[in-house]
């Protein structure tokens, strides 16, 4: 491989606080260096043109069951958009859930380089690993679902703490996973027989215990293990009309949790967690509570879970929401729950301009992102494809950067929306800095991944060079332009290796799957017989069975970490 | 002398994975656990296997070295214009993967024995979604099973202990000590009227014989009481029957009408006749409250529906009752797969083309239309020119017009035994056993997935499907390049 000098760009690397200088990046051996020292040297001219780190998404459903359900169900979805196959690149299918080759490849055209999924069933974690190890071109990591394993609930419902500790640890482990996803926690164990839960203090059908207990006990867990995300919360009553209360709550119940003022929880695709109102008629945005309170503390990172106006699907672990929404929608569901731990439900969704709830949708995942004043504490995703496939982002890229942009869409959604809509008086726009955070430096640093979401010297070599010259492009004003730039990448570069240009697949490359194994004083889960026992009690697979050996993932990247316990 | 144990079992989609297995000498001694099934595959499977590669020369199947069977099946593949790849059912997840890029570089169809079995169930979920879990929601929750349309004692056989009736779970307890009352008081009274026709006979007095007992109009009581229930609805009483705690016996291909008329009643409606698909409007009646009233119920249902009188309508019928249902409660379906990796043949084939069986490549790009990509209306049409079975043995399962056409052009097979269809093919290539001889991965028929063990050592020069089939893909990609083709293998229009 040879070394590559990106020279004389527009370099943005905020976790450097480097800010649109013209600068030479070199990289040799797969990582960002001080100066190349291999004999063989490509130069990429990237004058004129923005450099950032390659796009890193906190939180999109790219891989497993429940995925795979989707792009089942919706053979529809796929006839329009395919990709044949080239001699570089394998054939697939998109739209809202491309098949895994696909994904691969359009996130790389848009210069990403790390994807998380951010749900996987611990019971079926290997079936998300083989899916990831399919998605070729970005590292990737999984997060498992934690809030409702009964090997969970029970032990924290009698405030046995350092026990639940150990058992995340195993599962870490066992499942190679990243960072503890808690969704609509309790409600999807009450879910196992049809019902859910009311607020974060309705305590859970036959355990004893209340979603607050468990959201405040896995925080507590989490800090023990020192794993490198915070717990990665999808909150309760999602898609609730007067849910942001029930989102200050949740971020209220851990602000004392103690992290010397760093992030201790993170909210993901806040939209849709921040709705006012008592019913669909009053719906209101709420993203000006949320956003105060987030705005004076330090505890909290969130990520937009922006919408756009378009046909797509739904799938989230909150079988209950999912229920709802088939209700609401009257098209095909998919429901599965999963044994002792999670379940996950999907359903079609077309969201449109001229609806007055999605009209404010669109609008309250903008006002969050306006008015959330710290760039480092609120990302840009779509939850994908919840409220929207991430081939949008581009478009979300111009409404960040340009009022006009979104003023325009604006006069077009359903009046009394429009009315509603705080995004006329709204007029702060991202700067290519704040944008480099909010894709790419900011969710790297939320995630604890040293090496991702910036241009260091040590990083990993992973760079998006894009078509825009940031002193003649005012995006405010030319933001199909910027559309345009971000839409295909001049350059991509993964691990020092080009493999986007133009917008096209040059060379398909694999990645890592990075997981993370906390070291334990006492590994309690896995010495005890009695715990095994209990196992085998609750699941309908043996303990040896459900564990993913190391070597199922393609490319295995562990991350060891040192626990209080 | 070695046990292995948690061996996952490649027999049914129950994928057991309980199994212990004594070895000795690389030989299969005992098999603890497993039903019938499984005991006689892990015992069997080595007899009347092939172990050398064949070739048909002049009419006849002779022996041939690996190599030559390689290329030969690589020739006719690369060369054929519309070869079919079909089966993966039978090993593992790694070989289907193969399988499907195999399928892409020689612009042909992949498709699965779903084409035969659930296809229609999948087409169903297509339309209206459904309502599902994993097993061990069964096994924790379900008070009402219902099997519906299979027949898990011959099929399935460790279904009942593992899953459903015979469990116990967190929030429910096992059936069996009432299954066993019951067939305790079945049993006495049989033995109580053979004992008073014999006193009868040797008085010489008749014994009054119970009276036929008319055919109840309702259901019976104890299903509406707390606890496990299993009812067993088909066209004829199966071994699953008998233990059921009600038999519903319904008309053949009459499926559909009485889903529809379950949701009817469930939506307040009242039934116009007095009977559907041979069932007594009372009994449905008193079914929709059962349905409607249990804490939570499960539906598993076989190709009993899905290959009768309506196929995928059936499915869709029955998907829509249990979704109608979870307005009332808890309600799950399910599909009794049959082979132990039909599900993951479809899941794999999801994943990397997004669609579950018939995919069609001579486009250059996945593309699905069952009825016209689904190889067996494929070889009725008589439209492929070659086809690669692996792990499957079409011959003896499909209509006749399509297995004709089937042998009649280059056939080549990959599998671990003869069978029916390795009698007609142009070349042979003996596999290793996926789950015993192999690793790999497997789904069990609720999309669990479970690690496939490797418990002895195949023979010499046996390799496994996954091996021979990337073999066989990379002498393709050689003879194309060779040919100076590029992916031209698809139409232009």
């Amino acid at each position: 491989m040879a070394d590559l000098l990106i020279k004389n760009g527009f370099v943005y690397d905020p976790l450097n606080g480097v800010n649109g200088e013209k600068m030479d990046i070199a990289i040799s051996k797969g990582k960002i260096v001080d100066k190349m020292d291999g004999k063989r040297k490509k130069i990429i001219d990237a004058s004129g043109m923005v450099v950032m780190p390659g796009g890193v998404d906190i939180h999109s459903h790219i891989a497993g069951p429940k995925v795979n359900a989707g792009r089942l169900l919706r053979p529809e979805d796929h006839f329009k958009d395919f990709e044949a196959k080239t001699d570089k690149t394998r054939s697939g299918v998109g739209r809202s859930i491309p098949s895994t080759f696909t994904t691969g490849y359009r996130y790389a055209r848009m210069g990403y380089t790390t994807v998380m999924e951010p749900a996987m069933p611990p019971l079926m974690a290997r079936h998300v690993h083989e899916e990831l190890n399919d998605t070729p071109m970005i590292d990737k990591a999984a997060y498992p679902m934690l809030g409702d394993c009964w090997f969970v609930l029970e032990p924290l419902a009698k405030g046995l703490i350092e026990q639940c500790a150990a058992y995340v640890a195993w599962t870490m482990e066992a499942t190679r996973g990243y960072a503890m996803k808690l969704v609509n926690p309790g409600g999807l164990e009450a879910w196992g027989f049809g019902r859910n839960v009311r607020n974060i203090d309705d305590p859970v059908p036959y355990f004893n215990i209340t979603p607050r207990e468990i959201i405040q006990g896995l925080c507590k867990v989490n800090q023990l293990l020192h794993l490198p995300h915070t717990i990665h919360v999808h909150t309760n009553n999602l898609g609730k009309p007067g849910n942001y209360e029930t989102c200050l709550e949740t971020m209220k119940c851990v602000e004392n949790s103690g992290n010397d003022g760093k992030p201790v929880i993170h909210v993901t695709h806040c939209q849709f967690s921040a709705f006012k109102g008592s019913d669909w008629r009053t719906f209101e945005s709420g993203a000006e509570e949320i956003a105060k309170y987030v705005n004076t503390r330090s505890h909290v990172t969130t990520d937009m879970g922006q919408v756009v106006f378009t046909d797509t699907t739904t799938m989230t672990a909150d079988g209950p929401f999912q229920y709802i929404l088939y209700q609401l929608s009257h098209n095909k569901w998919i429901n599965n729950d999963v044994e002792t731990e999670t379940s996950a439900g999907i359903v079609p969704f077309r969201y449109k301009r001229s609806s007055f709830v999605h009209a404010l949708q669109w609008s309250i995942g903008l006002e969050l992102a306006l008015m959330i004043e710290d760039p480092w504490k609120i990302y840009m995703t779509t939850d994908h494809p919840n409220a929207a496939p991430f081939i949008f982002y581009p478009k979300i890229i111009s409404w960040l950067m340009s009022r006009v942009a979104r003023e325009k869409l604006l006069k077009k959604v359903n009046k009394r929306a429009g009315h509603k809509s705080l995004l006329g008086t709204l007029d702060r726009e991202y700067s290519f800095s704040e944008l480099a955070i909010a894709t790419r430096a900011g969710q790297a640093r939320a995630l604890g991944l040293k090496e991702k979401g910036h241009l260091g010297v040590g990083a990993d070599a992973d760079i998006a060079i894009y078509d825009v010259n940031p002193e003649q492009v005012d995006p405010s004003k030319q933001f199909r332009l910027v559309r345009k730039a971000f839409k295909n990448a001049a350059y991509t570069i993964k691990g020092g290796e080009i493999v986007v240009k133009d917008g096209e697949v040059v060379k398909s490359v694999g990645g890592k799957t990075f997981w993370v194994k906390p070291e334990l004083s006492n590994p309690i889960f896995e010495a005890s017989p009695r715990l095994k026992k209990a196992f085998e009690d609750y699941y309908t697979v043996q303990y040896e069975n459900y564990i993913v050996p190391e070597h199922h993932l393609a490319v295995s990247h562990p991350i060891s970490v040192k626990a209080e316990v | 002398m070695k046990v292995v144990s948690n061996v996952t079992c490649p027999g049914c989609g129950c994928l057991c994975d309980d199994l212990e297995i004594e070895v000795e000498n690389n030989t299969v001694k005992a098999v603890r656990n497993a039903c019938g099934m499984g005991e006689s595959k892990f015992l069997g499977y080595s007899l009347h296997r092939p172990q050398k590669p064949l070739i048909r020369k002049k009419g006849e199947l002779v022996e041939a070295s690996l190599s030559e069977a390689i290329r030969k099946s690589a020739e006719i593949l690369a060369n054929s214009s519309y070869p079919i790849l079909y089966g993966w059912s039978n090993t593992s997840c790694e070989a289907t993967s193969v399988g499907v890029e195999l399928a892409e570089e020689i612009g042909g169809i992949i498709d699965n024995t779903s084409t035969v079995c659930h296809g229609p169930s999948v087409l169903s979920i297509q339309d209206v979604g459904f309502s599902t879990c994993t097993l061990g929601q069964v096994r924790h929750r379900a008070d009402l099973i219902i099997y519906w349309a299979s027949n898990p004692w011959s099929a399935h056989p460790r279904h009942l202990e593992r899953y459903t009736n015979f469990t116990e779970g967190r929030f429910r307890s096992s059936a069996w000590n009432k299954y066993l009352d019951g067939l305790g008081s079945y049993r006495a009274e049989r033995r109580r009227q053979r004992a008073a026709k014999l006193v009868g006979e040797i008085h010489g007095v008749s014994v009054e014989t119970p009276p036929v007992e008319e055919p109840s109009k309702r259901l019976p009581h104890s299903l509406f009481e707390k606890g496990r229930k299993m009812i067993v609805v088909d066209v004829r009483r199966t071994r699953t029957a008998d233990i059921a705690d009600y038999f519903l016996q319904v008309e053949p291909n009459k499926d559909y009408e009485i889903f529809q008329a379950l949701r009817i009643l469930l939506q307040d409606g009242e039934l116009e006749v007095d009977s559907v698909g041979g069932v007594p409007a009372e009994i449905l009646e008193d079914l929709a409250d059962l349905l409607a009233g249990c804490e939570f119920g499960v539906l598993f249902f076989g190709v009993g529906l899905t290959m009768s009188e309506g196929k995928l309508r059936n499915i869709e019928a029955g998907i829509s009752l249990v979704r109608d249902l979870n307005q009332f409660t808890k309600f799950v379906i399910m599909p009794m797969r049959g082979h132990y990796n039909v599900t993951g043949a479809n899941i794999v084939s999801t994943w990397q083309t997004g669609y579950p069986f018939a995919v069609d490549f001579s486009h250059g790009y996945p593309r699905y239309n069952p009825g016209e990509t689904s190889v067996v209306d494929v070889l009725s049409r008589d439209e492929s020119d070659a086809a690669l079975i692996v792990a499957s043995d079409p011959v003896a399962n499909f209509p006749k017009g399509a297995s004709q056409n089937l042998i009649k052009n280059p056939l080549i097979v990959v599998d671990t035994g003869t069978s029916a269809t390795s009698m007609f093919a142009d070349v042979v290539l003996p596999s290793a056993v996926s789950g015993i001889e192999v690793e790999g991965t497997a789904y069990r028929m609720d999309r669990v997935p479970l690690p496939l063990k490797k418990v002895v050592q195949p023979p010499k020069a046996v390799y496994s499907d996954e091996q021979l089939l990337k073999r066989i893909l990379r002498e393709v990609r050689r003879i194309k390049k060779n040919m100076g083709g590029g992916d031209s293998q698809w139409l232009t229009c």
